[in-house]
């Protein structure tokens, strides 16, 4: 053969086995995380190469993708990722979160609640969520084996003792199914709610690190905390300046050098389908107003 | 020191026969010995003597090539520790057991503050409250005579001495019934040595735990301990209590050791 030949979504079918295997095994054994034999893919590592390397072993012609970064379906990753499986597996694209059956995200949940056809396929960067306490992954497997978790509540310890609070704002760690301690990537703490109890299933997917991991429908997830300071879910106190949601997870968005800024849903998805459905954006604002402090 | 409690004749910890080879070489041959709650051993020789590698046996850092370590738990069964399972064992390091290092960097996380330091035992094992880990842990600082004021600083911005009281302190949190030392007083100068020994001589007295202290200054053994051990070339040559064994030594070669203390 002298032209290149891809097979449906660009791995070959051994490859996707071989992942699929892994993503079996992650479902049985919710919140572990499954080592897998990561392959080059055509772009570079923190790209989300292995989140395109789950969705390519379980999308289906019939399926239809919707891509997110950060919440937005037309940033850089989001639209090179859909791209790319348009071209290698000619799937049908969507950015409306309640079309899709399998929606590759980075750093965000959908603000729309998932259904029990879809699958939510995270991109990690580094799944272990002890790395950083732990630098051995011998020790922090064996930690994981024997659930020695007492590591991960002196991270929490050292954030209350500096801040007064718990002040990690993102991948925050939780308890899957109240067995493994699980690294959600690094979505805000405003979504981990959102894991338990979720009827899609949600897999993730890390590339460079060679692991898979999942949390099957309907399973419990809880965010680590202390009694006398639980978890708190983290929003601005504010509302979306075009869509006026005042539930959704908000960007802040500088629009000048002169301090002025507005504060816009993440998920633009959600913001759009609010505004065709008639909600405006809050009255016209004094313009001085954000330019305090 | 306070009387050793016998009324029930029961040991802590029983040695039988510890021998440990790397290879060829011979780590330590045949160690035998009982240990009785707050009764407080001192392993003595020079480098190479074996006595690590015996510290290591006992602690289940390093499994012997023959013999066994029995431990009495805190419910009264007594267990061979090379037969409980790892989760077991481990629990058991973290709860009833405390391990100094020599150097305190082994034994501290640098980069958390002295207070998840203290506290991370406490996690460990189930704490979950802040306040209260929080409340023991600057309890703790106090009792080994840190300033509560430096409870958020890491042991980087400690000295030595304080790094090694630190240290001390995040053993003694879970209340354990034994402890090992490897050399605790090593590198640090004199003044801070003496500060240090006055410290641990009282903190085991009115903890009474019992305490395994490797050491090679027959100082900290004589101030230290009520029995002791003198170890060469893998082998226990001499035991006895501390003060029988450093007054009235009987080999060869722990004479010449308690010969070669410079005067005081």
């Amino acid at each position: 053969m002298t032209a290149p030949v891809y097979n449906f979504a660009y791995l070959d079918e051994q490859t996707k086995r071989m992942i699929r295997r892994a993503i079996l095994k992650a479902i049985a054994i919710p919140g572990y995380q499954v080592p897998f034999a990561s392959r080059e893919m055509p772009m570079p590592y923190g790209w989300g190469t292995g989140g395109v390397q789950v969705t390519a072993a379980i999308l289906g012609p019939q399926d239809v993708l919707k891509v997110i970064d950060q919440g937005s379906d037309d940033t850089t990753n989001a639209v090179s990722i859909r791209k790319f499986f348009t071209r290698t597996a000619g799937v049908r694209t969507t950015t409306a979160t309640l079309e899709a059956t399998v929606i590759q995200t980075r750093h965000r949940v959908p603000e729309t609640a998932l259904n029990e056809n879809q699958v939510l396929v995270y991109q990690v960067p580094i799944p272990e969520p002890l790395r950083f306490l732990e630098p051995r992954e011998t020790e922090t497997r064996r930690m994981h084996a024997l659930s020695e978790y007492g590591l991960m509540h002196v991270k929490l310890y050292e954030d209350i003792a500096r801040h007064g609070h718990i002040a990690t704002a993102y991948a925050y760690p939780v308890q899957v199914d109240s067995r493994y301690v699980m690294d959600p990537s690094p979505i805000p703490k405003f979504d981990n709610p959102k894991l338990s109890n979720c009827a899609a299933l949600q897999l993730f997917g890390a590339g460079r690190e060679k692991r898979i991991y999942a949390i099957p429908p309907y399973t419990r997830v809880t965010s680590l905390d202390f009694d006398d300071h639980p978890f708190e879910p983290y929003r601005h106190d504010a509302s979306c300046e075009l869509c006026n949601a005042t539930e959704s997870y908000l960007d802040e968005v500088i629009t000048d050098d002169e301090g002025h800024r507005m504060f816009v849903c993440s998920d633009t998805d959600f913001c759009e389908q609010r505004r065709a459905a008639g909600h405006g954006p809050v009255a016209a604002r004094p313009q001085a107003e954000a330019a305090h402090d | 020191m306070s009387g050793i409690d016998k009324e029930n004749d029961l040991p802590l910890l029983i040695a039988e026969g510890l021998t440990k080879h790397y290879g060829r070489q011979l780590g330590c041959r045949d160690a035998s010995f009982e240990l009785y709650e707050g009764e407080v051993m001192a392993v003595v020789g020079e480098s190479g003597s074996g006595k690590t590698t015996l510290l290591q046996m006992l602690s289940t850092q390093i499994e012997p090539s023959a013999g066994r370590v029995l431990y009495r738990m805190r419910d009264g069964a007594v267990q061979d520790l090379w037969t409980m399972s790892e989760p077991a064992r481990r629990f058991l390091l973290r709860t009833d057991w405390g391990y100094v290092h020599q150097d305190p960097q082994m034994g501290l996380r640098m980069g958390v503050s002295a207070g998840g330091n203290v506290g991370e035992r406490l996690m460990a094992v189930g704490n979950r409250h802040y306040g209260n880990i929080r409340a023991t842990a600057a309890d703790w600082l106090g009792r080994v005579e840190i300033p509560q004021n430096r409870i958020d600083d890491t042991p980087r911005t400690y000295s030595g001495g304080m790094r090694q009281r630190l240290q001390i302190a995040r053993n003694l949190v879970t209340a354990p019934r034994l402890i090992f030392m490897d050399e605790p007083t090593g590198g640090l100068d004199v003044s801070v040595q003496a500060r240090l020994l006055d410290l641990l001589r009282r903190i085991v007295s009115e903890m009474r735990i019992a305490a395994i202290v490797v050491t090679h200054d027959l100082a900290v053994a004589r101030l230290l301990s009520n029995r002791i051990m003198v170890m060469k070339g893998g082998e226990v040559i001499e035991a006895g209590l501390t003060d029988q064994v450093l007054d009235d030594p009987h080999q060869p070669y722990t004479q010449l050791l308690v010969s070669s203390i410079l005067p005081a």
